[in-house]
């Protein structure tokens, strides 16, 4: 098309994380922790301050545990921090996945985008060595914080042992798979995997930034295609250790999928945000409405696949109606006096109802205002969806939506932007080499 | 998909394209010099030829949109009707009429409405019907040509100059058609 070869744009251009956007992010890391502070003095004083809805009798049963079980707030501190982990390095695999798709299949479209969720895949150690330490400390309770019941209530000791009282004949099928050391291990093979194929396919991709030539783009294809197996695996793997394990007694096969799904929407939401940040800030001037319509149809099409998933887990189950596997629901929906009801339905509404509607049409995928605002709704969905996944099973009638969870969200929202801002700077904001990269110049709808 | 109903014939200017992309920015150029284009064929759609032809977007998502509803509402009525009052059954002992279960029904309902209405609905705004005879301004366009049809009369510039503009932004010919009433219906 000659007369778009008129407009040139820089391709050099690099993004500068702006001290005062530094700032930012560690002013609401510093929220968050204060917030927390605030959370846990109420929790310390005031009792159960942050929610409502609980039976008297369960509070009196609670006190009696309380004192054997480690401090109640502390456990609810750990397990905020651990769904926010495993949300966030989601959000951060996920980005990697994103780029890994484009090169397998040799998109074109995203090629002006790309390195935005690139730089995602830096947030992977951090939120891998977090996960060992919230695991350690918390999860498996190995330093008897809590007398040994860990929020994983499969590590308690002795499920496995026959002459234990904490025999648990269900828990003992599984100890197999669900023991501490394996865990750790599959854990550690999962952050590996990932961030080591990562930076080798960052690093092939920033080589053709200055040599140019296809040598870089037909390798990263073939790292793509290694991440995309392991991934397929691990990405299921991993949901069933870090959520679905919370509650061990149950399972799904819908549940790696599922988890999986609210990922990636969350990622898709937060390439978009960050897109449109950019642009709002004067970089990335060739990426227009026709990008930020495919991305919008991701996010919409993903939105309406995790609907897919989740609805498909949750009729078999209502409608076979057995026991073992409709106890997880029902705690959700009619456990501790119901106080989680409302966020089963909320779950559904803000995650599959408002986007579904809201990005239906054509236009609404081109305008940055309604893209915002389906992407900041989402973000807060998926974080809903983990809440309900771990918290009722860990925390059960301790657990709430109070200065805690929001405190421990800011922190890990300031430190994911901290981290992508200061990585997505290290490099040019467009692959300037990239074969594809005219033909996402040129995308059009 | 314009329709004339004059009752002569009416001449039409073709030009040929060989290109897409000369195509794409020709008919932007050929518009701006004050040429009213007709419609432009092409063997493939060319993303974003319909806007820089200056097309309004079709209704025809709004009617997907309203076929899916009225699907939805039928099958959930039917259901709610069945289960509910003429022959309520005990599934599993659950209720008779239960969210859970009206889903995947009203959304089958609502993909068959849908996509068979669309089909309805695109036949007949193309006047696609058993019998019909198509009508080709040049059956290049079948193969590997873009045909851009200009009628005259429609048009204040004089036959001669739209000529010249045409193969000016990239036209390989132009010829003349004369078209009779009923052929663009």
């Amino acid at each position: 098309m000659a007369e778009h070869h008129s407009v040139s744009y820089n391709l050099d251009e690099q993004y500068t994380f702006s001290p005062s956007v530094r700032r930012v992010t560690l002013i609401s890391i510093a929220v968050g922790v204060a917030l927390v502070i605030l959370g846990i003095v109420l929790a310390m004083f005031g009792g159960h301050d942050a929610h409502g809805g609980e039976h008297a009798g369960h509070a009196a049963e609670h006190a009696g545990h309380a004192a054997e079980h480690g401090p109640t707030w502390l456990k609810r501190l750990f397990v905020n921090l651990w769904i926010n982990n495993v949300y966030f390095t989601g959000i951060a695999v996920c980005g990697v996945f994103f780029v890994a798709v484009q090169y397998v299949a040799w998109a074109g479209w995203s090629t002006v985008v790309v390195r935005i969720p690139q730089a995602f895949g830096f947030f992977l150690p951090i939120g891998g060595v977090l996960m060992v330490l919230y695991f350690v400390v918390a999860g498996a309770d190995m330093l008897h914080i809590f007398h040994g019941h860990g929020f994983f209530h499969w590590t308690l000791d002795g499920v496995a042992d026959e002459k234990s009282p904490n025999y648990d004949h269900v828990l003992a099928a599984k100890a197999g798979f669900l023991n501490t050391p394996f865990f750790l291990i599959r854990m550690v093979i999962y952050f590996a995997l990932w961030y080591v194929l990562f930076l080798m396919i960052r690093k092939r991709a920033l080589r053709e930034d200055l040599e140019g030539g296809l040598e870089n783009y037909d390798r990263n294809i073939s790292l793509s295609a290694v991440f995309i197996i392991f991934f397929a695996v691990t990405s299921s793997m991993s949901a069933w250790d870090w959520s679905m394990s919370a509650d061990p007694h149950w399972f799904s096969t819908m549940y790696g999928w599922y988890t999986f799904a609210s990922w990636w929407v969350a990622c898709l939401a937060t390439i978009i945000l960050a897109a449109i940040y950019l642009k709002e800030q004067g970089y990335l001037p060739m990426v227009n409405e026709n990008h930020l319509h495919d991305l919008g149809k991701f996010m919409f099409a993903f939105s309406v696949f995790w609907t897919y998933v989740w609805f498909a887990q949750f009729m078999l189950i209502y409608y076979a109606n057995i026991p073992e596997e409709t106890s997880h629901f029902n705690e959700i929906f009619d456990g501790f006096g119901g106080m989680y009801k409302p966020l089963f339905f909320v779950n559904i509404f803000i995650n599959f109802v408002f986007p579904f509607l809201a990005l239906m049409t054509r236009e609404s995928k081109r305008k940055m205002r309604i893209l915002k605002l389906v992407a900041w709704t989402l973000l807060a969905g998926h974080w809903i969806d983990f809440y309900l996944n771990i918290t009722p099973f860990t925390l059960g009638a301790d657990g709430g939506i109070g200065f805690m969870e929001l405190g421990v969200i800011a922190i890990y929202a300031g430190l994911f932007v901290f981290v992508v801002g200061t990585m997505l700077a290290k490099a040019p904001l467009v692959p300037k080499n990239h074969p594809m990269l005219e033909e996402s110049l040129h995308h059009n709808q | 998909m314009e329709q004339h109903h004059n009752h002569t014939e009416s001449t039409f200017l073709v030009g040929i394209f060989d290109d897409e992309d000369v195509l794409m920015s020709g008919v932007k150029k050929i518009r701006n010099s004050g040429v009213k284009i007709h419609e432009v064929y092409t063997p493939f759609p060319i993303h974003g030829l319909d806007e820089a032809l200056g097309y309004k977007r079709s209704f025809m998502s709004r009617a997907a949109f309203l076929f899916g509803l009225t699907g939805f509402t039928c099958l959930v009525a039917l259901m709610v009707w069945t289960m509910g009052s003429d022959w309520p059954m005990n599934v599993g002992g659950k209720n008779y009429v239960s969210v859970p279960v009206l889903v995947p029904v009203a959304f089958e309902g609502t993909v068959l409405f849908a996509s068979l209405g669309m089909v309805a609905t695109f036949l007949t705004v193309c006047n696609l019907y058993p019998g019909k005879k198509p009508f080709l301004f040049d059956n290049r366009t079948t193969d590997d040509k873009f045909a851009m049809a200009i009628d005259v009369s429609k048009n204040k510039l004089s036959a001669d100059e739209i000529t010249s503009i045409v193969k000016n932004y990239g036209a390989i010919e132009v010829s003349t058609k004369l078209v009779q009433p009923g052929d663009l219906d």
